[in-house]
């Protein structure tokens, strides 16, 4: 289907760039290979398209130094005075329509499979928001918040960088090998991307769409990617991280998952039952204030300018307690102030608030208790 | 006119002449030098904010800019020099040049030049000023993606879409000038298919701005309703759709890049025969190629949206009618090659940058075929690599194509020769630097670094530290470049009329510098040949 000279010239830069992708440099320089069949076809189709256009590329700019060093004044001083060739022109038009139409047919083969997305053995439901992911796990009916984990110190350079700087979370997604993986991407408030190149998927993430993508990974380990689409203040922060785990390995992690839920609600009956102390409950605050707050509203409550308001001294956290608790759970509509009710414990709630009455100089000295959030849910 | 009103009032202080001279003028050669000095002014303000992008990603982690900060810087540079540099570029060479190339006294319609020009310094100066209001600048980047623009955006962003309204404007006045003038003004004997090619392009290129530039101001009032006024076009609550305005946005965006462009051929291919001696291969072709090129335009938006969740026969459709501007455009390089071919070259510096013009667009056009392929572009977009291909058609393609026209004709503009010597340094300055940065990012990108990131992991360190030098020398070497402009300026070898030896059209039979009022009575056309001779 390609043309002989397409064949030749692919397999000898193929070749070549293949011998390259092997060496160390491939992963800073090159596309990955990926652990899906679609990535490696990806990779071929790149290389392909690659090698066409070094061969084009010799050619063209090949002809042009030549010319430049053989028709410079010096050694021609007489300029020919052609100017017009039908033929030549009919040449150079549908030569490269041939060579495109020899990129086509891999391309449309390719992308007809990766738009295939019918029989899914397991879906999962992506959700991004500034600046986290939450997977749920469609089958089995739950689902958890994946934020990066790097702690802030590296970020600011106060601390040396780790290996996995700004691309680690907290809870990965984890995943079996050799199942047909569905992903649906949506946004809970603008455009995000979610991209592995591994698995050779990005999809975005758009408020109001349910968009669709798969994946069948072959082999066990811990994947990376980024959120691809410019969603805000920290884009560059907002990791995935899949881990992929042999097949039975996987079912028990959801067995697994599914007893870590009723125990955590047991955990949450038992946190309602009881009645905390304000330095319990600062405590808690603290961690649960710098893990999901601080970025938007500094470590110290500072806030950021008229973007993000100061808590230290706000109108809402020096207010009403319920307002407040409002506040917090349900987020300002239309506003980068998220519901937090979904994605926090009542424990973690109750502290946060309290924390943030009694942290940055508010001193109110007023405590809210896990039950009165459970009952505001 | 202005000039003769100064000296119908002879006791006006120097400083108000000055003022009335250039904010009244209506000669297209005073505002075509307006249009240029505002495009070079934003060119360094655009051109710092690249500076600090490039400084904060030169290690990771945040060092220089926060990331909001981080964030305007992005928007702005892209938006600055999309709409502040390469347009106004594009027009003041349009100002300068057509009515010369034409054998017409001046544009079409004087009094409306002037106001297109005296529109942007208010438009720049709202969108500049939104740097120092609350809540900061524009942050979504140039494409000002709904919802992001629209629920999430800053309060600036009112004046943000004021200030979009008001170049949208300009533009169309003056792309309708352009047109005018290019159909009514043309010496007789000059007919369409005799048109010098810069004015061919820019012909084409003044139609597309007419046809996309009120979609953008479509796209910019929806934000505006929706922001303020209880409408939901792009909000996904109220039933809207984000996905739309991705749709308005690039189907201004995609020929909006080829406004970007397309003067750049015609500036090559006006240089490259005048320092091959030989005349330009293929000219009709050439027409040809250029139409071709803004039509298919129009129909290849969706690339900028595969992973939008498209149909399958959407993106084929598009896939094919974006792999198929390869066939103009090769067709382009190719002619432009064959002119070369057997000519008696020499290399003065606008012939340099005219070539390094044609090597790197190429560069950019392979990495654009290889963008088209959808399965492909699943991991290439929003990518560095995608930022390495748009820089590779812009910085050495528009910008590149703007200033070989000014070391070309700046001769003829203000008289004097400029210092060959030192042009030639900045072209091999700014060929290496350019190089230096924007090449490493196809590396970046393939190896998965996303675009508009303020930090990124460390396997992309090396690269970004090697791009941020590049951009260091690069942004050096424009100092250069405006020291060799203003010196020429002052002064320098006087240049002949015809100023290049085989140099043709009719701009080289007027004398240099060019009197402020040119071809008063129309010109003879086609020239005849002796009179070249006679320098
Ligand atoms: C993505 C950035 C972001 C994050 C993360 C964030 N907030 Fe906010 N927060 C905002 C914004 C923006 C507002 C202002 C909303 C408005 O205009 O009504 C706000 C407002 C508030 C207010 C009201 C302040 C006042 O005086 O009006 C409180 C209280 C608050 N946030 C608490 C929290 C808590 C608790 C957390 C963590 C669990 C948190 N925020 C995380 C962005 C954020
Ligand atoms: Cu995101």
């Amino acid at each position: 289907m390609t043309s002989l000279i397409n064949r030749r010239c692919r397999g000898l830069i193929v070749s070549i760039l293949l011998a390259f992708s092997n060496s160390a440099f491939a992963a800073v320089m090159d596309l990955r290979p990926g652990v899906t069949d679609i990535s490696r076809r990806i990779l071929q189709l790149h290389h392909f398209s690659l090698a066409i256009c070094v061969v084009m590329a010799v050619l063209v700019f090949g002809a042009m130094f030549y010319s430049m060093y053989a028709h410079r004044r010096s050694k021609h001083p007489k300029p020919a005075d052609f100017h017009e060739s039908l033929l030549v022109e009919i040449i150079w038009t549908a030569v490269p329509v041939l060579i495109l139409i020899g990129l086509a047919i891999p391309a449309t083969s390719a992308l007809r499979e990766i738009e295939d997305n019918s029989n899914p053995d397991l879906t999962i439901l992506i959700t991004g928001s500034q600046w986290k992911w939450h997977y749920q796990y469609l089958d089995a009916d739950f689902g958890y918040y994946s934020n990066m984990s790097t702690p802030a110190e590296q970020i600011n350079n106060l601390e040396p960088k780790g290996r996995n700087y700004i691309l680690e979370v907290d809870n990965a997604l984890v995943l079996p090998t050799n199942k047909k993986v569905r992903f649906l991407t949506t946004s809970d408030d603008v455009i995000h991307s979610w991209w592995v190149p591994d698995f050779a998927v990005k999809q975005d993430a758009i408020p109001g769409y349910i968009n669709e993508a798969w994946a069948r990974i072959e082999v066990p380990g811990l994947f990376q990617g980024q959120c691809a689409e410019l969603c805000g203040k920290d884009h560059a922060y907002m990791p995935i991280e899949v881990e992929v785990l042999p097949e039975e390995e996987f079912d028990q992690w959801i067995l697994d998952q599914l007893l870590a839920i009723e125990l955590a609600s047991g955990q949450a009956v038992a946190d309602r039952a009881r009645t905390w102390t304000l330095a319990e409950l600062m405590d808690i605050g603290q961690t649960v204030f710098i893990d999901n707050c601080a970025t938007c509203h500094e470590a110290d409550g500072s806030g950021q300018g008229s973007t993000y308001p100061a808590l230290a001294g706000g109108e809402i956290p020096t207010g009403p307690m319920q307002t407040h608790i409002e506040r917090v759970m349900s987020g300002s509509v239309d506003t980068e102030m998220q519901a937090w009710a979904p994605q926090l414990s009542d424990l973690e709630l109750a502290s946060v608030i309290t924390y943030e009455r009694n942290a940055f100089g508010n001193d109110l000295g007023d405590i809210v208790q896990p039950l009165t959030i459970f009952e505001s849910r | 006119m202005a000039v003769t009103a100064d000296h119908a009032i002879p006791n006006r202080s120097p400083l108000i002449a000055f003022l009335s001279r250039w904010l009244l003028t209506t000669n297209h050669k005073e505002i075509g030098t307006l249009y240029l000095c505002l495009s070079f002014t934003l060119f360094f303000i655009a051109g710092a904010m690249a500076m600090v992008i490039r400084l904060e990603l030169f290690q990771p982690g945040i060092q220089f800019a926060e990331p909001l900060f981080y964030n305007q810087m992005v928007t702005m540079h892209g938006l600055l020099m999309v709409f502040g540099v390469v347009m106004p570029g594009f027009v003041g060479l349009a100002n300068w040049l057509i009515p010369m190339m034409i054998g017409a006294p001046d544009m079409a319609l004087p009094r409306l030049n002037n106001f297109s020009f005296w529109i942007l310094p208010f438009a720049f100066g709202l969108l500049l000023s939104t740097l120092f209001m609350e809540g900061g600048a524009p942050n979504f980047g140039w494409t000002f993606y709904a919802p992001l623009s629209t629920t999430y955006g800053p309060p600036s962003t009112d004046f943000f879409i004021l200030g979009v309204h008001l170049m949208g404007i300009s533009s169309v006045l003056g792309a309708i000038n352009i047109i005018v003038t290019i159909f009514n003004l043309r010496v007789e004997g000059m007919t369409l298919m005799k048109m010098p090619l810069f004015v061919w392009t820019w012909l084409i290129t003044a139609f597309l701005l007419v046809m996309v530039m009120p979609v953008l101001a479509g796209a910019v009032t929806m934000m505006l309703t929706d922001r303020h006024f209880g409408t939901s076009f792009f909000s996904a609550v109220g039933g809207g759709d984000p996905v739309l305005f991705q749709h308005v946005f690039w189907f201004f965006g995609h020929p909006e890049v080829y406004i970007l462009i397309l003067p750049g051929f015609g500036i090559a291919s006006q240089i490259i025969p005048t320092f091959a001696r030989k005349k330009l291969f293929g000219y009709h072709s050439m027409v040809y190629a250029t139409i071709a090129i803004a039509v298919l335009s129009f129909v290849v938006w969706g690339h900028h949206m595969f992973t939008t969740g498209m149909p399958l026969a959407a993106e084929l459709f598009v896939m094919y009618a974006t792999m198929l501007i390869a066939v103009p455009t090769g067709v382009k390089v190719f002619n432009w090659v064959a002119t070369m071919w057997r000519g008696s070259m020499t290399f003065e510096t606008p012939m340099l940058f005219a070539i390094g013009f044609v090597i790197l667009f190429t560069i950019g056009g392979f990495s654009g075929l290889m963008l088209a392929l959808v399965p492909v572009d699943f991991q290439y977009h929003d990518t560095f690599f995608v930022v390495a291909h748009f820089h590779y058609v812009l910085y050495p393609g528009a910008i590149f194509g703007i200033m070989s026209a000014v070391y070309y004709w700046l001769p003829k503009w203000t008289g004097n020769m400029y210092d060959e010597r030192l042009g030639k340094l900045h072209f091999w300055i700014a060929i290496v630097a350019v190089n230096m940065t924007f090449f490493p990012m196809h590396f970046l990108g393939l190896a998965g670094m996303p675009r508009r990131i303020v930090d990124y992991s460390l396997q992309f360190a090396d690269f970004n530290m090697v791009a941020s030098i590049g951009a260091g020398m690069l942004g050096m070497s424009q100092l250069l470049f405006l020291y060799i402009v203003v010196k020429c300026i002052r002064g320098g070898e006087k240049a002949s009329s015809r100023v290049w030896d085989s140099a043709e059209g009719l701009e080289w039979t007027l004398p240099s510098p060019a009197p402020l009022h040119t071809f008063t009575t129309p010109p003879k056309f086609p020239t005849p040949e002796e009179d070249y001779q006679h320098e």
